[in-house]
């Protein structure tokens, strides 16, 4: 396999002390965007990459910073390391191992549009990679790359870390700009959006770890380089979180495109010995369940394919499930977690993952009967479209594609 | 007096260096992340004290210690052992391993042990999944990360925290 891209630990193991970091090209991209580009020149190598956010939605994020207007300021960057969707645990790896060039991924996106002051928002646990950040940051101040007239330029920039309490909700890009503010992390109604209206009212961008962290390689070696990986509409490579019912769960950093079947049998070490795939969650617990088919297997992991099968890909955490695991188990599990996510804030959310929540409950134990199922079901598809935000929606995935594709497993565990 | 404020001056000083003067609040999260460090959950008296530093109302602070997780409202357990039983660990066994440590520890899950030094809970995922079961321990301002964990490991770790006097 050719060389890491975003993982470069795995093949250069000191990256994350600034020294290594410099000896193997770090900041070159940051040094020559700031002292040889225009903005909107690094602006335009990072649109022509066709680089797509890494953090579920799959924004195109140089179109996402020329939204950005230029008589607003001040501007700020937002870099989201809550990471909480369940299966998903590549951007603590990054943070963790390759800290760096994800901290120059956010000064580039901050020279591009002119931030001055950027903000990191780590999930609360992630307290020792908070602190290892600080270290790193002030390393940097020290050697005159983060500070004024970098350079020797006039512009200067700042990096904070913004540690978050515990709510998986605080990934949800308005939650996230609450809580930086300093109040409960509860969705903002759109528009305005971020990038007119963001952090403290003014024009922000919002973007993953990972989408930032391949940043550095674009400026450094072009958009075209960029492009040799994955394909014409998902470019580049992604760090796939692989976990479940597989030998050898881990983070795979794949070119867009590979294959499910690739992932889980080539890289993942296929399932345990005895057990057969059923079913597969690409995009944490928030997706839409695929049934693993062959067809499903060969699909190549880009985000219009996983569309095209009727699921997403999202921030590409596949989660296994093999045929031992009944599908009314794993909905309650999810359903579980978005009850206690919910923020509260919105009734169809608050009530719903309540109701789904306490009928799941229910059927896992033995004490429903075939109304229930139908009642989840109607429970599930009247959330839908009346969400303030995408939390609410997403609960509702796996339990309406549960029932659709395994009605059997639910009606397996019906009282007798 | 403020005892937050004498207590760790600089540390607030830096804290409120990062965000626009005119927007203090955005500092109440770290300002209670500190406040919780030593007491292990937010005190009421600190609660009035951040909200003097940031001038902003206590019923705004109170609210937000009862949004967030990590902020604990009363007492309890020194160390808080937090086993993640979502998804992907429960996959790979996180509640059996959650059911038999507890078993083993003798206490049910949401308990304190009964020196008062360890509280077991059940949190959603921790971004481990492919090294469960595992768990994080809060406590003495800091949280660290235990991962592929058996019982017997798990069971080893918590006698040590039991075992510990002065704050590490
Ligand atoms: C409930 C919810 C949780 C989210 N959690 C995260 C998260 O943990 N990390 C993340 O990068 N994006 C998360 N997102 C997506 C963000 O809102 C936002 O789209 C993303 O950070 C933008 O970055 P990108 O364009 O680089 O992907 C979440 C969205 C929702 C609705
Ligand atoms: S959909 Fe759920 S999480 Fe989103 S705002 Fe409404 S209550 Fe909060
Ligand atoms: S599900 Fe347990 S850490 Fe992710």
């Amino acid at each position: 396999m050719s060389a890491h891209r975003i993982l470069r630990h795995r093949d250069i193991p000191n990256i994350a002390s600034l020294e290594t970091y410099r000896a193997n090209g770090g900041f070159e991209g940051f040094r020559k965007a700031v002292a040889g580009m225009q903005p909107g020149d690094v602006l335009n190598e990072v649109k022509l990459s066709g680089l797509r956010g890494r953090g579920g939605a799959g924004f195109p994020a140089g179109v996402k910073w020329s939204f950005l207007p230029n008589n607003l300021w001040p501007h700020y960057v937002v870099a989201n390391a809550d990471e909480s969707e369940p299966g998903t645990f590549k951007d603590r790896e990054i943070l963790e191992s390759n800290p760096f060039q994800f901290l120059e991924g956010l000064m580039i996106a901050s020279y591009a549009v002119q931030a001055h002051d950027s903000y990191v928002y780590l999930r609360g646990e992630f307290w020792q990679i908070a602190k290892l950040l600080d270290g790193k940051i002030a390393e940097l101040e020290q050697a005159g790359l983060l500070g004024e007239k970098l350079f020797g330029t006039e512009y200067s920039l700042r990096l904070h870390t913004h540690l978050g309490a515990g709510a998986y909700i605080c990934g949800e890009e308005t939650a996230l700009l609450e809580s930086i503010e300093g109040f409960r992390g509860q969705p903002r109604l759109r528009p305005p959006f971020p990038a007119v209206y963001g952090l403290f009212g003014k024009p922000t961008v919002i973007n993953n770890v990972e989408t930032l962290a391949n940043v550095p390689g674009i400026i450094a070696n072009g958009s075209a380089w960029f492009r040799e990986q994955g394909t014409e509409k998902s470019p580049g490579v992604k760090v796939f979180s692989l976990s479940g019912c597989v030998n050898k769960p881990g983070n795979y950093e794949l070119p867009l495109g590979t294959t499910f079947r690739e992932l889980i049998f080539n890289y993942g070490g296929g399932l345990p010995e005895g057990r057969n795939i059923k079913a597969i969650m690409p995009a944490g617990a928030s997706s839409s369940l695929i049934t693993a088919d062959d067809r499903a297997l060969d699909t190549p992991m880009d985000y219009e394919s996983v569309a095209a099968i009727g699921s997403t890909l999202g921030s590409a955490s596949v989660i296994v499930l093999d045929d031992s695991v009944n599908i009314a188990w794993m909905v309650n599990k999810t359903v579980e977690f978005f009850k206690h996510e919910s923020c509260g804030k919105c009734t169809p959310c608050r009530e719903g993952t309540y109701w789904m929540s306490h009928i799941t409950e229910r059927i896992v134990k033995g004490e429903a009967g075939k109304e229930d199922i139908d009642l989840l079901n109607s429970v599930a598809r009247n959330m839908q479209g009346k969400c303030l935000c995408a939390l609410g929606e997403f609960s509702t995935m796996a339990v309406v594609t549960g029932i659709e594709q395994f009605r059997a497993d639910f009606e397996k565990l019906q009282r007798s | 007096m403020n005892q937050l404020l004498q207590k760790y001056p600089q540390e607030i000083q830096a804290v409120l260096a990062r965000y626009p003067a005119d927007r203090k609040r955005s500092a109440v999260m770290p300002l209670l992340h500190l406040a919780q460090q030593e007491p292990g959950y937010i005190t009421k008296q600190a609660m009035l004290e951040i909200a003097e530093i940031l001038e902003m109302p206590v019923t705004d602070i109170d609210s937000i210690v009862g949004f967030y997780t990590l902020f604990h409202e009363q007492a309890e357990g020194r160390y808080h052992v937090q086993v993640c039983t979502d998804l992907p660990c429960a996959l790979r066994g996180a509640d059996e391993f959650l059911r038999q440590l507890c078993e083993n520890i003798g206490v049910k899950v949401g308990e304190t042990t009964p020196d008062g030094m360890v509280t077991i809970e059940e949190v959603k995922c921790l971004a481990g999944c492919h090294r469960a079961p595992m768990f994080q321990v809060q406590g003495d301002g800091d949280i660290s990360y235990h991962e592929n964990q058996t019982v017997e490991s798990a069971a080893a770790l918590i006698q040590d925290l039991r075992n510990r006097k002065e704050a590490a």
